[in-house]
């Protein structure tokens, strides 16, 4: 501290200036890191709770869904989309590979391998979370009504305001007819 | 306040009371004796009536918690118990519902207003972040308040709005899932949204009374913008501003009672009566009217993170106001050009409301067909809002600042008794 050394050279000041300095940074650093502390638990009781946190994944039997057909189960109270693809749906989803995409994926991607059929995604609209509709839009993959995001048979955003493809879960295949996401 | 106070208590109780404590003398000086200017017209009761709902919305939110769950398994059912069960439920939801909006209807044509009017101006600076401070707020308590009906647009439209934050880079998801307390908008997002819409009001009161106290320091604006000079020019509060205030208040009533006896659905949405269902958004998804103008700039901007920017951004321009406008004149009474200017802003925001309840594709003049320009078609509502948003931003960021330094204004009357006495000018 500068002014300590500036005070040393001029002892006949009446009070003793570093003290003085030394109380105030310590009050203020008290202040500081207790009002920061204090804080602390009121702003991280706002994060999810060890029960939400725990109720994180599901498991779903994959010989309820006929071919070309959709289910969507609540997944951590958000939709997930679980679609039977049909080959013509996996391959205008392949053709598009290298499309001018916005968001760029290959189908593959967005699947796990060996199993194109199967398409798991977490059912929110990338924009601002609407649910979109299955079958919808100019690419026959989905459509939102809320603002007009279109997204292909793979999931990718195609057009409409959405900056992101439909998010694909942590999952994995149990077996060959059943699927565990979270 | 006015300099020296004419308080004079009438017995011994006030005139001990004014010695520990003057309550009597606060209230005299601010409510009784305060001077008002002599010209107020009844744009300048909404202040009063504002009051009046924030009152109502007390009331009634009080008695309300009094009977609802915050609960996503029992919300909606809490709520259709207070409209079949609960004695006069349905009046006090119906009051508290419809009052929101009243709420709105009156902070529009007061803030209004002070624009026509020029009350942002110096010295009332202050006073305008103040108010505006209050608007937001407002917002705030109106968009939770909506959300805990728990039905399908409560739900759909929390979803929307939360999600807005998640536009900014890098921290936006964080934000999103701490204001959840989840993955989505679920129970514990409910709980909160409830605990604040109860705190919030109250701090709304508080921030009045700032409000109130700005206004009692720098006095009232008034039609010609010319400040008082005179005790000619000014009268005392009580009776004539109270009286004035009054009748408008009543007036004010009429067209609320209107909507809670006879109208009590016209103003929210059908698909709120629907149970909230994560699983399936509605097909057209809109907020409250009062937000309408903002939901068409944030959906006239294809990318989402201008968008939102937009949106927040055509608010900031409210509160900027007062440095925005350079000219000299308070009143537009003396700018005719500033009034014109003025008026297209008044339609502009009228027709973004109007956009922001339509579908962005859909055609404005039904039936004509034109040409596709960039995203959509030129006769769409997205391209209207888009003409409207631009305007709007114009208006506080080209027109303000710049009218100001080229028009050439009306003369102003020396003093406000000039014209109200001497009839100088007409109006
Ligand atoms: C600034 C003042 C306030 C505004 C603008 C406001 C606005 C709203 C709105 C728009 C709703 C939804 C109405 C509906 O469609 O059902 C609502 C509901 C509710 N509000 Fe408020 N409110 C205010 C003050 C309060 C206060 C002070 C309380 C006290 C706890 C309260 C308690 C409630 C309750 C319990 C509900 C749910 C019941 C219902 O939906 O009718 N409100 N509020
Ligand atoms: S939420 Fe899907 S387009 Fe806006």
């Amino acid at each position: 501290m500068a002014h300590t050394a500036v005070d040393a050279t001029n002892p006949a000041a009446g009070d003793d200036p570093s003290r003085r300095d030394f109380i105030h940074i310590a009050a203020l650093t008290a202040a500081a890191g207790g009002g920061l502390a204090a804080i602390w638990p009121f702003v991280a009781q706002m994060n999810p709770s060890a029960d939400t946190l725990a109720l994180a994944s599901v498991e779903y039997d994959l010989t309820k869904i006929e071919p070309a057909q959709q289910v969507t189960i609540n997944w951590r109270g958000k939709p997930l989309f679980i679609r039977n693809r049909t080959p013509e749906q996996i391959a205008a989803a392949v053709k598009d590979d290298h499309a001018a995409l916005r968001d760029p994926q290959t189908d593959a991607e967005r699947h796990k391998e060996g199993k194109a059929q199967w398409l798991v995604l977490v059912g929110s609209c990338t924009h601002l979370g609407c649910v979109p509709t299955v079958g919808g839009g100019e690419y026959g993959g989905w459509f939102c009504p809320c603002h007009g995001s279109h997204y292909d048979t793979s999931g990718r955003i195609r057009k409409g305001p959405a900056p992101k493809n439909l998010a694909v879960p942590d999952y994995a295949f149990l077996s060959d007819t059943k699927v565990k996401i979270g | 306040m006015s300099g020296h106070s004419t308080y004079e208590p009438k017995n011994g109780f006030s005139r001990w009371l004014d010695a520990r404590l003057p309550v009597g003398r606060l209230v005299w000086d601010s409510f009784v004796d305060y001077p008002t200017p002599r010209n107020l017209n009844y744009w300048w009761t909404f202040g009063g009536i504002l009051s009046l709902c924030l009152a109502v919305q007390l009331i009634t939110g009080i008695v309300l918690a009094m009977h609802y769950t915050p609960s996503a398994a029992t919300a909606f059912n809490s709520v259709e118990h207070i409209m079949r069960d609960v004695n006069y439920g349905w009046l006090l939801r119906y009051m508290h519902a419809n009052g929101a909006s009243m709420f709105f209807i009156a902070v529009y044509i007061h803030m209004l207003r002070g624009v026509y009017y020029g009350s942002y101006k110096s010295p009332r600076e202050v006073l305008w972040i103040l108010g505006c401070v209050i608007y937001l707020l407002m917002m705030a308590t109106a968009f939770m308040g909506y959300v805990l009906p728990w039905g399908q647009m409560s739900f759909h439209g929390a979803v929307v709005i939360t999600n807005l934050l998640g536009a900014f880079p890098v921290v936006g998801d964080a934000i999103t899932t701490l204001l959840w307390g989840g993955f989505a908008v679920d129970e514990p997002t409910l709980k909160r949204f409830f605990s604040l819409h109860y705190l919030l009001p109250f701090m709304i009161a508080g921030v009045v009374i700032l409000h109130v106290w700005a206004l009692h320091v720098v006095g009232q604006n008034n039609p010609t913008g010319v400040e008082p000079k005179s005790k000619a020019d000014t009268l005392p509060f009580t009776p004539y501003a109270t009286v004035k205030d009054g009748f408008a208040m009543s007036l004010f009533v009429i067209l609320f009672a209107t909507f809670v006896f006879y109208l009590p659905d016209a103003l929210g949405h059908a698909d709120n009566y629907i149970p909230a269902n994560p699983l399936v958004t509605p097909s057209h998804i809109v907020p409250e009217w009062y937000f309408l103008p903002f939901y068409a700039i944030l959906r006239a901007i294809p990318d989402k993170l201008m968008g939102v920017l937009a949106m927040f951004g055509a608010i900031a321009c409210i509160f900027a106001l007062p440095w925005l406008d350079t000219s000299k004149v308070k009143s537009m009474r003396y700018r005719p050009q500033a009034r014109l200017y003025f008026f297209i802003f008044l339609v502009a925001c009228v027709i973004l409301g109007f956009c922001g309840a339509k579908l962005p594709d859909d055609q404005v003049i039904p039936g004509l067909e034109t040409f596709q320009l960039l995203d959509s078609k030129l006769n769409s509502w997205v391209w209207l809002s888009r003409v409207a948003t631009l305007y709007y931003f114009a208006y506080f960021l080209l027109v303000m600042p710049l009218l100001g330094l080229f028009e050439k204004p009306l003369p102003t009357p020396e003093t406000i008794s000039s014209p109200v006495l001497g009839g100088d000018k007409k109006d």
